[in-house]
């Protein structure tokens, strides 16, 4: 249908309206190209979405924060990629790859032939450079902790130009996950800045594209300040459809930076972009309303990984000046934390906060992620009664005007801290406000800055309660290391134990250890169902919900099927595809 | 008589308002913080007269619950299958009236378990009418206290600056235009970071009010220096000086009486500038923190887009304050009217 001569023309035709998208290069021989089973799509356009804020970096290796990294997402890729629909592994730049079987040693066959998306060939000394980068602790990476396994460093050794070997210093489980978003870099255009100690000032916003390359679909085009980050096609791409023709489809991806979620509803709206996602359900009810006569399409994917939840703080004071240390005897008394536990009335928060698209949780794990989530876990109904009696059997007791008071005699009062950039968790908090005030405690709501937040419940801890969200990554329980190590750097309620400070946190470190170097999913998933019991047995956190992910597209795009693991819109943009005009709904959608 | 007539009818409008948000206990059927969590975002509910069979009830109103139509969030639609009369001077919850008064008695409800909502419901099911009638108690608080604490340094400052002259004078009208150049809302939120993480809403309300207060003492004091300026140039003031009168004596009998004229009509012109200026900081989250109403923080659901354009009784707050800024600025020039003649 298309061939590649009426591709040149259709490029030809919309390079009035300025510099022409590369084509794509037709499959070369002795190239290992990937053959997606996606329908066929066609050729041209520009895709355009909205991000909350500009990208920081462009640099694969130091980027932190969301907006840098769906950005560099679509520019690099990885060896072995998760695939976003099946949550399963698959191969990517590897085009296979062999375990031992004592399960430490990886030993990986890159795809043959392949090339960066400035034309340079990629080869096992790019995958070395790459690792060799990823481990340097100068280069202080984030993604440094996930490759280092049992105290060392995995180890990266070149066999011949397309084979590599990876030594993990022990068994690992589900190892081949952590390849996952692991950019493969370019050392031609890398080692120099790397060699004179300058990796981190590499490939910002104001690199000039020519410098950067990658193996993703996409290569830069542009970069307006405040405006948008333009890419372009990139012609060397390694996947092709079952026609044989190279992908990505689309001429362009765009991403505009848009302040707020409110903003980008109304860009979408305006027909302005094409996908939007990660919509909060009252946006997404407020679309879906005329969506058919909009020509666009909302989908409810269900539950997503993430878990809110309310936590207190347990962390040893650097310096009270608010005379925190008087409430933390309340806080670190199970029976209160079980007793506001059972007072919080969860299906409100989903009905009200979530207007139904989303779950209560009694545990870290969403009920949508199936492979791990323990099923027996109770789900306590709420119960004043049975929170009264907690209390009561803590020795609290209760003033004649209803508040609450601790064995002092001193009234129950502390705040919550919550972000004002989420409404939603605002919201939260204002539900368990009232629910508590049912108890006679006084609750106060103040909502901080983002990072104001962040800042008191990392470095100061400077406050009483907060309400935040963790979660999403991956199905996989490895991410979760960092949260339920009592030596993590997320184990939020008491941050910097050298050693576990009390029996069911060193309990939950063996566990979540012993699960790390099982290989069987079996024994693995009963390693974290007793975590999963033990902590909701112990409510370090208190669960609340999560929400529904929900996203929308206009009609016109193909291909798209969003998916509950991040990049919920975009994780397949090389076979995304703009239908002539408005279209007739095409290509598989969920 | 035009000028009478216009303050007579602004007066009692006003009058109407402050009563009924001084006695926000009586006339507001719920507690203003609690939630019916089966009804958010209802709109306002419809008062009957004539029932589904066609019997007129005048003096009888009733009204039907919402109910929640089904596979939706927040749509409703009303259960016609029962009629709950609205009952007037009836018992409910708990408050106290004016903030002194225990008392159980509300001036309307309706019977059974059925709910009324005059100005719908916000995101929790908070009835609003309530919440406009408390936060009014709050908004208006604030106006009125800070405009006295204005109106009273800006009285002191400006009669013995106009009266005393020379170095004083001089020093204190340098005072005055430093405080009118402040940029007070970046003042504010510089003044807000320094506090405690958690501060009540009643003390939260009594520093906005001596914050807005004590930043807007400068143009009265300027103006009223004026009126003693020439006051005091006047021929009797200079007579009674003559004949031996004390500096407190000329100010009392013949000096302040000028100013009040000013006094008036600059009050009236801050109130509600001043109660604008509590919305702003509501709005911007520096002012009460929930549950607590006021008119800023109701307002300040309208910052959600998909609030703003699918709940219009999300707007009423905003009518409470045109309604009030109105008044008060009729007032003002009714006033001003009548004293240049």
């Amino acid at each position: 249908m298309y061939r590649w001569g009426s591709v040149a023309t259709l490029v030809l035709a919309c390079g009035s309206a300025g510099f022409a998208s590369p084509a794509a290069q037709p499959p070369q021989r002795g190239e290992d190209i990937q053959i997606t089973d996606n329908q066929i799509g066609r050729y041209g356009g520009t895709l355009v979405v909205a991000q909350r804020s500009e990208p920081k970096t462009l640099n694969p290796v130091t980027a932190a924060d969301a907006p840098s990294r769906e950005v560099i997402g679509r520019l690099t890729a990885d060896l072995i990629h998760i695939n976003r629909a099946s949550q399963q592994t698959e191969p990517a730049l590897a085009k296979s790859w062999s375990v031992s079987k004592d399960g430490q040693v990886f030993t990986v066959k890159l795809r043959h032939g392949l090339h960066f998306s400035d034309g340079q060939p990629f080869d096992a000394d790019d995958v070395v450079f790459s690792f060799q980068v990823y481990l340097d602790e100068k280069v202080h990476s984030p993604q440094r902790d996930l490759l280092v396994v049992g105290g060392k460093p995995i180890e990266v050794q070149k066999i011949d130009q397309y084979t590599v070997r990876f030594t993990l210093a022990q068994p690992y489980a589900a190892a081949e996950r952590i390849f996952d978003g692991l950019a493969m870099m370019p050392r031609h255009l890398l080692e120099k800045p790397y060699k004179e100690g300058q990796f981190a000032q590499a490939w910002t916003l104001t690199t000039p594209p020519a410098q950067i390359a990658g193996m993703g679909p996409f290569r830069v085009k542009e970069y307006v300040p405040g405006q948008k980050i333009v890419l372009e096609r990139n012609p060397y791409y390694w996947k092709a459809d079952q026609s044989k023709h190279r992908l990505p489809y689309l001429d362009e991806l765009v991403f505009l930076f848009v302040g707020n979620e409110d903003a980008q509803v109304i860009r979408f709206q305006a027909g302005e972009t094409d996908i939007i996602s990660r919509l909060s359900a009252e946006n997404y009810a407020l679309l879906s309303k005329d969506a058919a006569s909009r020509g666009t399409e909302f989908f409810d994917l269900g539950p997503s990984l993430e878990y809110d939840f309310l936590v207190f703080n347990l962390n040893d004071l650097k310096k009270d000046t608010d005379n925190i240390a008087g409430k933390q005897a309340w806080f670190q008394d199970l029976k209160f934390r079980q007793a506001v536990s059972s007072a919080i009335d969860r299906e409100s928060i989903v009905k009200l906060v979530y207007a139904g698209h989303g779950a209560a949780l009694w545990g870290n794990v969403s009920p949508s992620n199936k492979l791990w989530v323990d099923q027996t876990l109770p789900h306590p109904p709420r119960s004043l009664d049975r929170a009264r009696e907690l209390l009561k059997s803590a020795g609290f007791s209760w003033r004649a005007d209803g508040a609450l008071l601790d064995h002092q005699g001193k009234a129950v009062e502390f705040s919550i801290i919550t972000s004002t950039s989420n409404a939603q968790r605002t919201k939260m908090a204002t539900l368990i406000q009232d629910d508590l005030s049912k108890l006679g405690m006084n609750v106060h709501v103040v909502p901080l800055e983002f990072r104001a937040v962040l800042d008191r419940v990392f470095q100061t801890y400077d406050y009483e309660a907060a309400i935040m969200a963790l979660g999403g990554g991956d199905a996989d329980p490895n991410p979760e290391m960092n949260v339920w190590l009592s030596s993590g750097g997320t184990h939020l309620w008491h941050l910097g134990e050298s050693k576990p400070a009390t029996e069911w946190e060193a309990q939950i470190d063996q566990f979540m250890q012993k699960q790390m170097v099982q290989l069987k999913y079996k024994e693995r998933k009963h390693l974290y169902d007793q975590v999963q019991e033990t902590v909701a047995a112990n409510v370090p956190f208190v669960f609340l919900a999560t929400p529904d992910i929900l996203v929308g597209a206009k009609k016109s795009v193909g291909n798209f099927q969003p998916a509950i693991l991040d990049p919920n819109t975009l994780w397949n943009v090389e076979q995304l595809y703009l239908l002539p005009g408005n279209g007739a709904s095409a290509g598989a959608k969920p | 008589m035009r000028n009478r007539r216009r303050i007579v009818a602004a007066l009692s409008v006003l009058a109407a308002l402050h009563l009924a948000i001084l006695l926000a206990g009586f006339v507001a059927p719920y507690d203003p913080a609690s939630q019916n969590r089966d009804f958010p975002f209802a709109p306002p509910t419809r008062i009957h007269f004539v029932n589904s069979h066609g019997h007129v009830h005048l003096l009888q109103p009733f009204i039907y619950e919402w109910r929640v139509r089904p596979d939706s969030f927040n749509e409703y639609e009303e259960d016609r299958d029962r009629e709950y009369p609205v009952r007037f001077f009836r018992q409910g919850p708990e408050y106290k009236l004016a903030g002194l008064l225990r008392s159980h008695i509300h001036l309307f409800e309706v019977e059974g378990s059925a709910h009324i909502f005059l100005a719908g419901t916000d995101a929790y099911g908070r009835d609003q009418f309530s919440r406009i009638l408390y936060g009014g108690q709050v908004s208006l608080a604030a106006g009125l206290l800070a405009t006295g604490i204005s109106l009273f340094f800006g009285l002191i400052v400006g009669c013995v600056s106009g009266f005393y002259g020379r170095w004083i004078d001089e020093s204190a009208m340098r005072l005055v235009e430093l405080f009118l150049v402040l940029p007070w809302l970046y003042f504010l939120l510089a003044v807000r970071s320094f506090l405690p993480l958690h501060i009540s809403p009643t003390q939260t309300f009594f520093l906005l009010v001596a914050v807005i207060g004590t930043i807007g003492w400068a143009r009265p004091a300027r103006l009223i220096r004026g009126v003693v300026l020439s006051a005091k140039t006047r021929k009797y003031v200079i007579a009674s000086r003559g004949f031996g009168a004390s500096d407190s004596y000329i100010l009392r009998r013949h000096v302040l009486p000028q100013t009040y004229g000013i006094l008036l009509t600059q009050s009236a012109l801050l109130v509600p500038q001043y109660v604008i200026a509590e919305v702003t900081l509501s709005f911007l989250g520096l002012g009460l923190s929930e549950p607590a109403p006021s008119w800023g923080n109701l307002l300040s659901n309208l910052q959600q887009y998909n609030v703003l354009v699918s709940y219009w009784w999300m707007f009423a707050p905003a009518l409470a304050l045109v309604i009030v800024s109105l008044g008060y600025l009729q007032l003002a020039n009714a006033v001003h009217e009548l004293q240049s003649g």
